[in-house]
C-alpha cells in the first residue's frame, strides 16, 4: 500500500509530506517534518504537551491522525514567534522565569495564545479553564498564570 | 501504532459504501479522542479504519423542518459549547459539551463519538434524553430515525448495526418557558468522567409545569430516563417540596454499580443532589 501525502500547511508553509495511514499529526511533525516543539507526554490527550493549532484552534495532536490535517492549517509553537520576534506571550514566559523544566511549555504558549485570541480579556476563572488541559509536573502554574495575566493586560492596555 | 488501512471518504454515500465493502474489523474515526488511545493501546486491532472529517455534511447544524435542529455527529464537544443556536435553545446541551475533556480535547471530540462509545457516564446522553432527540441512521438500506432513549443497548452497545452510521442528532425546540440543566460530578473538576451525571428539562404554562424530563447517567448500563419523577411534576407549579418529591423518585430508577469512581450508594445520593439542584436551576431558566 502506497503511504498517503499529507498536504497542508505547517507555520503558514504549504508542507507535502509521505506519512503512514496510522502515523499522529505529532508523529507527521517531530519525525517526518523535525519540528520536535510540540511533545509527546501521555500520547492519550491528558496533558496537553503536544498542544498545536488547526485552522486557529488548539488541539491535542496525539489524538489525531497526520491525514485528519490534510487541506487544514497548522500552527506548531516553532509557528508561533521568531528569535527575536517573540510572541507576547513567549516574551513574558521568559521575564517571569515560567519554565522549570520546560517540557510543557510548548503545549501551555498554544493553549494560552488561542485562549488570547479567542477571549483577548480572560478573568482568572477563564485563563485556569483556558490551560486545564496542560499539565505541569514541575507544578509551575502560578507563574504561568502570572505571565498570561500580564500578556492579556498589556494586550488590553495598548487597545485603549 | 498497529498497521491498518485508512479510508478518507467525502461524502455520506462513499462512507456507507466503504462500510458495506469492508466488512467487520473497520472502525469509524471521528474525534479520535476515544479510538486513538483504543488504538494505541491495543485494545482495539481494526483492519481498516474510515475516516469521517472529510465528510461536511456531518459537521452540519441546520434547521430540521422548521421544528427544531439537525446536529451532525460530527459536530465537535466546543462547537456544542459555543454554538449561539444550540445554546439558545438546548443550553444543558452545551453544558454537557463544554464538561468533555479540556478545550483540546473539545475541539476534537463529537457528539457522535460520545453517543456511539455508548460509555454508561456520556455527558451528551441525559441532555438529548432530556430534549426528546431523535438519531438519524444511514446504512445500506436507507435512513432509519430512532428515539435516542432506544439508541442505547448496553455498556459500549447501540443499535447500530456493523454497516451503520449515525448521520446526525434532530432536537425538537423546546416550547417557550423552557428551560434545562446539565450537571454532573467528579472529584476532579476538569478532565474527568462523570461519576454521575443529571439533565433536567421543564416547560411551563401559567405557572404550571406542562412537560418534565429528568435524565440520569452512570447509575445504570445506559442513560435512563427517571419518568415517575417527571409525572411527579406535571400538571401542577413547581414548588421546593416537589422538586425533593422528584429526587427521591429519580433515585428509585438509578442501578449503578460500585467501582473506584464511587460506591452505588454514593451514586444514589448524587441523583438525588443533582436532580434536586437541576431542577432548580431548570425552574429559573423557565420561569425567566
Amino acid at each position: 500500500m502506497a503511504k498517503p501525502v499529507l498536504s497542508c500547511t505547517v507555520n503558514d508553509e504549504p508542507v507535502e509530506v509521505l506519512v503512514q495511514p496510522w502515523d499522529t499529526l505529532l508523529d507527521a511533525l517531530r519525525e517526518r517534518m523535525g519540528l520536535t516543539g510540540a511533545k509527546e507526554g501521555c500520547g492519550t490527550g491528558d496533558c496537553g504537551a503536544c498542544t498545536v493549532h488547526l485552522d486557529g484552534k488548539p488541539v491535542a495532536s496525539c489524538l489525531l491522525l497526520a491525514m485528519q490535517a490534510r487541506g487544514h492549517a497548522v500552527r506548531t509553537i516553532e509557528g508561533l514567534g521568531r528569535p527575536g520576534a517573540l510572541h507576547p506571550l513567549q516574551d513574558a514566559f521568559v521575564r517571569h522565569g515560567v519554565p522549570q523544566c520546560g517540557f510543557c511549555i510548548p503545549g501551555v504558549l498554544m493553549a494560552a495564545a488561542a485562549l488570547l485570541t479567542e477571549n483577548p480579556h480572560p478573568t482568572e476563572e477563564e485563563i485556569r479553564y483556558g490551560i486545564a488541559g496542560n499539565l505541569c509536573r514541575c507544578t509551575g502554574y502560578t507563574k504561568m498564570l502570572a505571565a498570561i495575566t500580564e500578556t492579556a493586560g498589556a494586550a488590553a492596555g495598548r487597545r485603549s | 501504532m498497529r498497521r491498518f488501512e485508512l479510508i478518507l471518504p467525502e461524502s455520506v454515500d462513499d462512507c456507507v459504501r466503504a462500510l458495506a465493502q469492508r466488512g467487520p474489523e473497520t472502525k469509524l474515526l471521528a474525534g479520535g479522542t476515544d479510538l486513538l488511545p483504543q488504538l494505541k493501546n491495543g485494545l482495539l486491532k481494526p483492519a481498516r479504519v474510515i475516516d469521517l472529517s472529510g465528510v461536511a455534511r456531518l459537521r452540519a447544524i441546520e434547521p430540521a423542518d422548521g421544528r427544531g435542529l439537525r446536529i451532525g455527529a460530527a459536530v465537535t464537544a466546543r462547537t456544542l459549547e459555543l454554538d449561539k443556536s444550540v445554546r439558545a435553545r438546548y443550553l444543558s446541551l452545551a453544558e454537557s459539551g463544554a464538561l468533555v475533556g479540556s478545550v483540546q480535547v473539545r475541539n476534537l471530540a463529537t457528539l457522535g463519538g460520545n453517543l456511539c462509545n455508548a460509555a454508561p457516564s456520556a455527558d451528551m446522553a441525559p441532555p438529548l434524553l432530556a430534549l426528546d432527540a431523535e438519531a438519524v441512521i444511514t446504512g445500506p438500506k436507507g435512513e432509519r430515525r430512532v428515539p435516542i432513549a432506544a439508541f442505547f443497548t448496553g455498556v459500549r452497545r447501540t443499535v447500530l448495526a456493523p454497516d451503520e452510521l449515525l448521520l446526525e442528532l434532530v432536537v425538537p425546540t423546546p416550547a417557550p418557558h423552557s428551560g434545562g440543566h446539565y450537571l454532573r460530578h467528579t472529584p476532579r473538576r476538569e478532565l474527568d468522567i462523570a461519576v454521575v451525571g443529571v439533565a433536567s428539562q421543564l416547560t411551563l404554562a401559567n405557572g404550571v409545569c406542562t412537560k418534565a424530563r429528568i435524565a440520569l447517567a452512570a447509575v445504570a448500563p445506559v442513560p435512563v430516563r427517571a419518568t415517575a419523577a417527571e409525572q411527579a411534576l406535571e400538571g401542577q407549579p413547581v414548588t421546593p417540596d416537589r422538586i425533593a418529591r422528584a429526587a427521591d423518585l429519580a433515585v428509585e430508577v438509578a442501578r449503578p454499580i460500585s467501582d473506584q469512581r464511587g460506591s452505588a450508594e454514593f451514586r444514589r445520593h448524587l441523583v438525588r443532589v443533582l436532580t434536586r439542584r437541576t431542577l432548580i436551576t431548570a425552574l429559573a431558566r423557565a420561569s425567566a
